[in-house]
């Protein structure tokens, strides 16, 4: 393999294409980021759509409808970056079953009220965001451009996230209390959506020499953390840290130590919901093999003149 | 007995009419919302979120026209989340239950072949707000109608197990046909005045509709269901009221919250 060509686009901050020559390891690890975001979208839609049909206006349930349904299509054309790389759905599809490939701990977390589907909007899509802007410059071309497009979706679910946040917040005791709740409980989660700290965070120094990732873990968690505290402070919520004090010196807020046991614990198959999850990711795709089983067929017959379409 | 000003009548049956075209969009729209992230495909998932969309979008516009038609100050969320079954106004097609992928896309197919009949001729309405949600609609559900059919034929003449789904598919659905093309939920003086348009004026073309498609899938309709009638004047299936206890809950427990 010509690795020199590798490495001289990557110095010269071009991208590289799926005809490029590219180390074995670079397309690993490439693969392994691209498959953990996009099953991320398609086990991030179960705790969402499950509050489709209680949502508690039809203005808020068009605006949740639609945003599942663009996880859908930001699952689609990762899935589509992927096969660039040599691996198709129906493959990632089944190591995602398998638990082979992993997706996001923040899914792994019940969403146990209203308020709880206002800050996945908030803080998740914040948290997402903050990671995916970088993104949209990696150094793997079609995942950069997927990202692109990705994150002007993103942003506009956040925006729709914060709004249903700020009505909440300036709602009934109840729908504030609801709020103050989610705000508890989401916390800790969308920080950890920043993968480990950069002590335990073996890929990263590799990762950022070949321009898969172009800032540490820990960078990215403080600009989501300096991002979102006024943005509490805004909606009058209390963040649930009480060592968060701003830094003059730093220019950043200080924050409290996170629970890394409860992330490892989710990253190996122990989160909340995991199992759950899964199951329903599989039973889906267990209910509806006669259904592929059939387009499969049908195509079958077109093409060998059976059928006239 | 009071004498009934026959103006007022009619607009008072026209938002009743109004009522009962935004409750077909908005229960058959809760029943696609159910099947997102329970689809066959990613793929399926989307084009049946998407579905859901549109007819939700549907029947925002038409509940809100017909809460304005009513003139009591009722939001498109008063009417759907404030109403007891009894008073949907819905075909009983639109509401029971999902089942499997082959009844999901056969009823989607069924009331889309519908939709479009009723659209393209309402987009001609002489009530201009009806005539514009119409115009807009029938773009829709022409696609739904064309995804829909796609899967109903692909079953049809896809695998053994398919077609048998299908037929069956088929046979629970049937009932439900006479209901679509019952005209006694509609106040006549909206039809002749060219305001609504008669159901049971459409079922020939629905028929015709429907034999082309099923002779392009290899299905046959059993034609054998004692036909079901009820549901447009809120007599419905046992599937409503557990519909409605879901989708209303939240919003019944917060009286007067906004959202």
């Amino acid at each position: 393999m010509d690795t020199n060509t590798f490495e001289t686009l990557i110095a010269e901050g071009k991208t590289i294409e799926p005809h490029d020559p590219m180390p074995e390891d670079f397309r690993r690890s490439v693969l392994r980021q691209i498959a953990q975001h996009a099953h991320s979208e398609i086990i991030g839609m179960q705790p969402e759509g499950n509050w489709i049909s209680r949502a508690p206006s039809l203005y808020r349930k068009a605006i949740l409808i639609a945003k599942v349904q663009d996880e859908a299509g930001h699952g689609l054309y990762l899935y589509g970056a992927a096969e660039s790389l040599g691996m198709d759905q129906g493959e990632m599809l089944e190591r995602l079953h398998s638990g082979q490939q992993k997706y996001s701990t923040i899914f792994n977390y019940p969403m146990l009220t209203w308020a709880d589907v206002a800050v996945m909007g908030w803080m998740g899509d914040g948290a997402a965001i903050v990671n995916q802007v970088p993104l949209s410059r990696c150094s793997y071309g079609p995942y950069a451009r997927a990202m692109a497009r990705i994150c002007k979706e993103e942003s506009f679910h956040q925006r729709q996230g914060y709004d249903a946040m700020r009505v909440l917040a300036n709602g009934t005791e109840e729908q504030r209390n609801m709020a103050q709740d989610a705000v508890n409980r989401w916390w800790q989660p969308s920080l950890m959506l920043f993968g480990p700290p950069d002590t335990d965070s073996p890929n990263t120094a590799r990762s950022m020499a070949w321009g898969i990732k172009r800032h540490t873990n820990d960078e990215l968690r403080q600009r989501f953390i300096d991002l979102c505290v006024p943005q509490a402070e805004a909606l009058g919520l209390t963040i649930p840290d009480e060592e968060l004090i701003w830094d003059a010196e730093r220019g950043h807020y200080n924050s409290g130590p996170l629970d890394w046991d409860e992330f490892w614990a989710n990253v190996n198959g122990a989160g909340p919901c995991t199992r759950e999850r899964l199951a329903r990711r599989v039973a889906a795709h267990e209910d509806g093999r006669w259904v592929r089983e059939a387009a499969a067929a049908y195509e079958h017959q077109i093409e060998n003149g059976a059928l006239v379409s | 007995m009071t004498v009934e000003d026959p103006r007022t009548t009619a607009v008072t049956g026209l938002g009743h009419y109004v009522l009962g075209l935004g409750d077909d969009a908005l229960v058959l729209s809760e029943r696609c919302a159910e099947l997102i992230t329970r689809s066959p495909t990613i793929e399926e998932d989307l084009a049946i979120s998407n579905i859901a969309l549109d007819l939700l979008g549907q029947a925002r516009g038409l509940l809100a026209h017909a809460g304005e038609l009513e003139g009591a100050g009722r939001s498109e969320d008063d009417l759907a989340y404030l109403r007891l079954d009894t008073q949907f106004r819905n075909c009983a097609l639109a509401e029971v239950p999902n089942g499997d992928f082959a009844f999901v896309m056969l009823r989607i197919y069924l009331l889309s072949e519908y939709f479009i009949l009723r659209y393209a001729a309402l987009a001609d309405s002489a009530d201009s707000q009806l005539s514009a949600i119409s115009a807009k609609a029938l773009k829709e559900v022409s696609y739904h109608k064309l995804h829909a059919r796609d899967w109903v034929i692909r079953l049809g003449r896809g695998t053994a197990e398919s077609a048998k789904r299908a037929q069956a598919a088929l046979a629970d659905a049937e009932p439900y046909f006479d209901e679509l093309f019952d005209d006694t939920w509609i106040h006549p003086d909206l039809i002749t005045a060219g305001i609504a348009v008669s159901e049971a004026a459409l079922r020939d073309q629905w028929q015709a509709a429907l034999d082309k498609t099923l002779s392009e899938a290899d299905l046959e309709l059993p034609g054998a269901s004692r036909p079901f009638s009820g549901a447009r004047h809120g007599r419905h299936t046992e599937h409503l009221g557990n519909l409605l206890a879901l989708t209303q809950s939240l919003h019944r427990a917060h009286p007067g919250a906004s959202w």
